[in-house]
Order: C-alpha cells, then sequence, then structure tokens
C-alpha cells in the first residue's frame, strides 16, 4: 500500500495501469488531458505494458477501442465534453455490441459559447446511450470506482463511463491509496477476455437487425443494464472486502432521521455537506443524497430513502431546454412517482458552465425546500446564481 | 515475397463470400469482394462499413461471411480496424493470444472518400498492418445513389442531376491512390474485378507488406451506373481500355502499371454503355476524352485507336 498526492485525473490513470490495460485509444481534450499524458507516460517507460493509438479524433478513439474489445483486449479511453458528444453514435455501438470498455468522462459542460468548465450536460447527453455510469467526488474514489468499473464492465458486458468533475476533481490534489499490484491483480486478473473476433471462429458482429430482431437484440441491453445492479453491488462489496472501502449506489448524509434533504451528483456534494452539518447544528432535520450509480439508476434506494421525507431538492448541473424537468429531476421524480405519498419536490439548477455554487447557495436551496413545503406546492425549477 | 498467381486455375476454389447474398445481379462489388477474399485465404479479420456491401450481406439471421467479419459504422471502418489490429498485437506481445490474422477493412467511396476519410487518414499514418480495400462504384447506392466525391464529372445521380442548369457531377475524382500515397505508405494501388489475377496479386502484395496498404477497386454497378446486369465485367474492362481506370500500383513510392494498353479505346465507347451518361454531348464527352489522354500521359499508356 502506498499514499500520494494524486489529482483526480493521474488516480485514474494509475487505476488504468495497475488493471494493466491492453489498448488505450483516445484523443485529448481539456480536462481530460492529463489522464492520457500519464498513460502514455507509463507506456512510454514501460510500465505498463500496452497498446496506445493515438487516434485521430474521439470518433475513431472509441471506434478502435470497439475493435479492440472485441478481440478480448482490457481496453480503455478517456475524455470530456465535446469529445464525449462526438462519440455518440460510436456509445450506442459499444452498448449494442456488448463490449465492456472502461471511460472516463471528465465532466465538462457543451458549447456553445464554447466553456471549458465543469457541469454535467455532457453525460446527460449519453444517458440512454446503454452505458453503465459511475460519479465520483474525491480523487481516492476516482481511483476506486475506475478499478470497480472493469470488473463490472467485464462481468456484465457493458461499457461503463466514470464521471469525474473537470477540474473539481480532476485537478485537485488529494492523498489517495493505492493499493498493492498484487491485490489488484486479484480483484482485476489480467487474462484475456472473451473474444468475439477471431480467426477461429468467422462470426458476423454488427449485422443488420431488421424489424422482427432488432427489437430482441436492443431489450438485451436493457436486460443486462437492468440486471447490473446485482454486479454492480456484489463487485463493490468485493472491493470493501479487500480494500475498505465501499461505496454503494448512492452515498447518504445525516439521512436518518431527515426531514428535507436535496439530491446532488458530484463535487457539489462535498458543499452540500458541510452546509447539512451546519444546519444541524441550528436544528434542521436535513440531509443530502448523491447519486453515485446514474446508470442503472438506484430506484430501490431512492424510494427507500427519499419516500418519507417532507420535502427533497434536486440539484441539476446540467438542462434539458424545453423539457418539463432537468435530467435528474425527472429520474428522481420519476422513480417516486409509483409511491402513493412521496415528498414535495423542487427542481434546482446550479452551476452551469463552471459558475462556482458557494455554500450560502446550499443554504437558500435548503431553505427553499422548506418553505415550498410550507406552501405545499413546489416552484418551477429556480435558476440558483443566474443573474437577471 | 509468395509467388502471385499466374493463371486463373491456380486461384483456391474457396468460397469466403457465399452465395445467396443480397448483392442486386450483375453488381462487380460482390465480384470483386469474392476475389479478395480468394486471395487473403483463411486467417483474416474483415471490417466492413455501412454501405451496400454490409447491409447486403449481413441481413440478421443470415450472413454471407465464411471468414471473422464485423461492421460498426459507416465512416469508422479504418478506426475499427486499427483497434483490431493494435489490440492483437497488444495479446500477441503479452502472451495472451497467439493468432496472428491479416486485418483488412473494406469500405464503398462513400465510407472511403468522404465520411470516412479522417479515419482512414488516422490508420495509415500510424501504421496499422492492415489492408485497406475501397470498392468504388462511384456514388452511394446503398441509400440511393446520391454523388460522391468519387462521382465522374457530368455523371447523373439523385443529387446530381442534369437540368437547364447542370450537366450532372461539377467535379472531378478525387485521387484517393494519390492520398494514401502522401500518407508514405508502402503499398497502393488500383484494380478492377474485370481483371481478377491483377487484382488477387494486389491483394496479395497489399498483404505481404509490413505496415498499411489500400487497394482502389473500380467496381461497376448496374443499378447505380444504369447499364444491363450482363455487362458489368465489360464495362471493367472498357474503363481500362479507355485509359480512365489505368491499373498501376505505388510499391515504396514507384509507380508501376501493372496492365498495359497498347492502344486505347475512345472513352466514348465506355460512356454510351451507360444510363447516368446518356445527357451528354459532344462537348463533355471530349473533356473526359482529354482526361483519359492525360492519365495515359501520366502513367504510360499507348495511344487512342483511331
Ligand atoms: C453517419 C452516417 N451518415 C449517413 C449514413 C447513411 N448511409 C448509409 S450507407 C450510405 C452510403 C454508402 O455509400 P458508399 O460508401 O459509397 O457505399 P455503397 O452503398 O455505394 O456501396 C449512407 C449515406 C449512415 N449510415 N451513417
Ligand atoms: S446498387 Fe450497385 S453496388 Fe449496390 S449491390 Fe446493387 S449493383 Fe452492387
Amino acid at each position: 500500500m502506498k499514499r500520494l498526492g494524486l489529482s483526480g485525473n493521474y488516480a485514474v490513470a494509475y487505476a488504468v495501469k495497475m488493471a494493466d490495460v491492453d489498448v488505450i485509444a483516445a484523443y485529448p481534450i481539456t480536462p481530460q488531458t492529463t489522464i492520457v499524458e500519464k498513460l502514455s507516460e507509463f507506456v512510454a517507460n514501460g510500465e505498463l505494458e500496452a497498446e496506445y493509438i493515438n487516434v485521430e479524433s474521439e470518433h475513431s478513439a472509441m471506434s478502435a477501442c470497439v475493435g479492440a474489445s472485441l478481440t478480448g483486449a482490457r481496453v480503455f479511453t478517456a475524455t470530456s465534453s465535446q469529445g464525449l458528444a462526438y462519440m455518440h453514435e460510436v456509445l450506442f455501438m459499444a452498448s449494442g455490441l456488448r463490449t465492456p470498455i472502461v471511460m472516463a468522462n471528465v465532466n465538462r459542460a457543451l458549447s456553445a459559447p464554447l466553456n471549458i468548465w465543469n457541469d454535467h450536460s455532457d453525460a446527460m447527453a449519453e444517458r440512454d446511450a446503454g452505458w453503465i455510469q459511475l460519479w465520483v467526488t474525491s480523487a481516492q474514489e476516482a481511483f476506486d470506482a475506475t478499478l470497480e468499473a472493469f470488473k463490472i464492465a467485464e462481468d456484465v458486458l457493458l461499457p461503463v463511463m466514470v464521471n469525474l468533475d473537470g477540474y473539481i476533481v480532476s485537478h485537485t490534489y488529494e492523498p489517495v491509496v493505492l493499493p498493492d499490484e498484487g491485490l489488484v491483480r486479484g480483484f482485476v486478473p489480467s487474462r484475456p477476455l472473451q473474444n468475439r473476433v477471431s480467426p477461429k471462429f468467422a462470426y458476423s458482429i454488427g449485422v443488420v437487425g431488421p424489424p422482427e430482431a432488432y427489437y430482441e437484440m436492443k431489450y438485451q441491453v436493457v436486460d443486462a443494464i437492468e440486471k447490473s445492479r446485482e454486479k454492480i453491488r456484489d463487485v463493490d462489496k468485493e472491493f470493501g472486502e479487500r480494500f475498505g472501502r465501499e461505496y454503494k449506489f448512492v452515498n447518504e448524509y445525516m439521512m436518518e432521521d431527515a426531514e428535507y434533504a436535496l439530491v446532488t451528483m458530484g463535487a457539489l456534494t462535498g458543499t452540500a455537506k458541510v452546509v447539512a452539518s451546519g444546519l444541524r447544528k441550528e436544528g434542521e432535520k436535513v440531509g443530502v443524497l448523491s447519486i453515485r450509480c446514474f446508470r442503472p439508476f438506484p430506484k430501490e434506494e431512492i424510494v427507500a430513502l427519499l419516500g418519507d421525507l417532507k420535502g427533497v431538492g434536486v440539484v441539476d448541473r446540467a438542462v434539458t431546454p424545453g423539457g418539463p424537468s432537468n435530467p435528474l429531476f425527472a429520474e428522481v421524480a420519476t422513480t417516486l412517482y409509483e409511491r402513493g405519498s412521496r415528498p414535495l419536490l423542487q427542481s434546482f439548477v446550479a452551476g452551469l458552465g463552471g459558475r462556482d455554487v458557494p455554500a450560502d447557495d446550499f443554504k437558500s436551496m435548503f431553505g427553499l425546500v422548506k418553505d415550498v413545503v410550507r406552501e405545499g406546492k413546489s416552484r418551477p425549477c429556480i435558476y440558483v446564481g443566474l443573474r437577471e | 515475397m509468395t509467388l502471385g498467381f499466374r493463371t486463373i486455375k491456380e486461384v483456391p476454389k474457396d468460397e469466403f463470400l457465399a452465395p445467396g447474398h443480397r448483392m442486386c445481379a450483375g453488381c462487380t462489388a460482390a465480384t470483386a469482394i469474392r476475389q479478395v477474399l480468394k486471395a487473403a485465404g483463411r486467417n483474416i479479420i474483415v471490417t466492413t462499413a455501412t454501405g451496400c456491401l454490409e447491409v447486403a450481406t449481413s441481413y440478421f439471421p443470415q450472413t454471407a461471411w465464411r471468414v471473422p467479419w464485423v461492421h460498426l459504422g459507416f465512416e469508422n471502418t479504418a478506426a475499427l480496424a486499427s483497434g483490431i489490429e493494435s489490440a492483437m498485437k497488444a495479446l500477441r506481445r503479452k502472451k495472451k493470444s497467439e493468432e496472428n490474422p491479416h486485418v483488412i477493412a473494406i469500405g464503398g467511396d462513400g465510407g472511403t472518400f468522404d465520411i470516412g476519410l479522417q479515419a482512414l487518414s488516422g490508420a495509415l499514418e500510424r501504421g496499422h498492418d492492415f489492408l485497406y480495400i475501397c470498392y468504388d462504384n462511384e456514388a452511394y447506392m446503398n441509400t440511393g445513389i446520391q454523388r460522391s466525391s468519387a462521382t465522374p464529372y457530368c455523371a447523373a445521380t439523385t443529387t446530381s442531376p442534369p437540368g437547364k442548369r447542370s450537366m450532372g457531377q461539377k467535379t472531378q475524382k478525387k485521387d484517393l491512390v494519390g492520398i494514401a500515397v502522401a500518407h508514405e505508405i508502402p503499398y497502393a494501388a488500383t484494380a478492377c474485378p474485370s481483371y481478377p489475377i491483377d487484382l488477387m496479386n494486389k491483394v496479395k502484395k497489399g498483404l505481404e507488406v509490413e505496415g498499411p496498404a489500400l487497394l482502389h477497386i473500380l467496381t461497376p454497378c448496374p443499378t447505380g451506373w444504369r447499364f444491363d446486369i450482363s455487362l458489368g465485367i465489360e464495362l471493367g474492362k472498357m474503363a481500362v481500355l479507355t485509359g480512365l481506370w489505368p491499373l498501376y500500383e505505388v510499391e515504396n513510392g514507384v509507380t508501376r502499371l501493372t496492365v498495359q494498353v497498347p492502344k486505347r479505346e475512345p472513352v466514348k465507347k465506355y460512356l454510351e454503355l451507360q444510363g447516368r451518361f446518356r445527357h451528354l454531348t459532344e462537348e463533355e464527352i471530349n473533356r473526359i476524352q482529354e482526361r483519359a489522354d492525360r492519365l495515359a500521359l501520366k502513367f504510360g499508356m499507348g495511344p487512342l485507336r483511331q
């Protein structure tokens, strides 16, 4: 075991090295760059025995990853924002062909206007792509989730996206515990994976799926991601047993007797927790629930942890222009809808394009949730911190 | 270098593209791929871009491919092949596998000249050991005969229709082999299924060289070019004999005509067999003849038959 001061991006790179990946195909984009630079260094030094494909675009990065993965290689890529959007069509092909690719997505806003800072619109725009989505809040979590991602992906034959907030997680140095290589190998053994492309068998892969077949083929992806819940739980449990850290589908903070809560994702969670703990000292029964696994969505946990609350505010760091609500709110509301009694839900948007969301904003969000409960009716989406 | 085929009798009887696929009757793209696979043999992995060949050979639950085959998208078949080639290299080096197949990526002219050019350029530049094959039917046939940047000057397509203000395709075909050679790859060539021995030996060479190779195959298309389905092979011959489709190869930068044409046929004989050129006047035909003359000069073909 070693303790190193690492940025979130370097933590990801170390996890990829320790997982002994065979192929990396990636294209640089801010703020993902330090992941691929570090990996290039590992490969150049012989610390990681892998083929590093310097592709000419993210579209080709994901396409090369699919090809490599089909041969039974362990495959990694990383991107962000425009790069993820550029991969869009290939993301669906990757899940449709059931390739266990692991990708780090360093969350960044989408153009226009051009913006290199953090929000969640990149990953949210890909939520229907059939990828498992994990979200982290620290460099240690980024390391751990990346290792878990390889095991999950290879067990359920679906690609996994590990999301870390641009700059806030990707470029912040924190102490990270790196387990011994041997222990990591025990968790993600270095062996050839199931291969479907080989001169040994003349499979045809990526065929035309006519109306009589497409539906069932697509349903297999739906079924696989539904059933992946159990695997994700097992992998996380095993990770906990081996390395002493376990994450579950959601992270709950002061939720036990909470009456009001905010639902968050990613790095905003930290500030929300600090504010909640302050409010607790003032006697307010508030808590924070952060979503770690966004796909598959933790329905059971949401119902169990939020169902009996008086009021819940959902903080989206992305928007769905023209939609009835924003992405995270929609998922939480839909999940709770099936329950007869449910808390009053208030939708918030905050922090688009890297706009800071200070503690005071969280304080007012907690206050607003309480207000709308008192008023008995939630308000239209509140755009926190938006200048008139 | 293993010896090439000298006569058709030496060509293996194996068929790796099964009969019964859904390519049109008289399609010479199917003939070309059949020849490619015969020359390549069993130890290969084939990728194919979206297009006629892909949709007509892989309609679930059937497949015409008797070799390992993958399709991903329209513009990314060279990137897909890059991933396969690199992964196999990594797995061999890490002793996780001993497999060492040839990788062949196939795309139509749209998937190669237009939307797939970036992925192709990347793969050629990176030096993957693979053979890229462009079967060129000179338009987007799968989606209904729309023009591509491989469509020849004045050809009628559904998006370059002749009309009061247009004589059809306004631009000249891109020089794909020239683009490939600019990447300093070890081998690039043109071919045509009307010359099967020439085509198959070029496939063998392309597979044997270390690094990327590219084969640009002209495949006359009865549906899109509007000619009788019995004439595909004849059309290919006429393209070569008029000088419009010189058969040559560029090995380590050295260009060599592989099929000499001592006496060229006038381009009119080639054009008048095809509905897509029916609207041409003498003026356009002369312009196309001038192009053939220029190509003849460039590649050292014989004079026009008088
Ligand atoms: C990104 C994308 N754009 C457009 C299409 C639609 N499309 C499918 S095949 C095709 C044309 C294929 O043309 P070509 O590569 O020349 O092959 P051919 O069908 O002529 O054999 C087009 C436009 C697609 N599948 N994907
Ligand atoms: S449209 Fe042309 S290229 Fe396509 S299958 Fe028919 S003949 Fe072949």
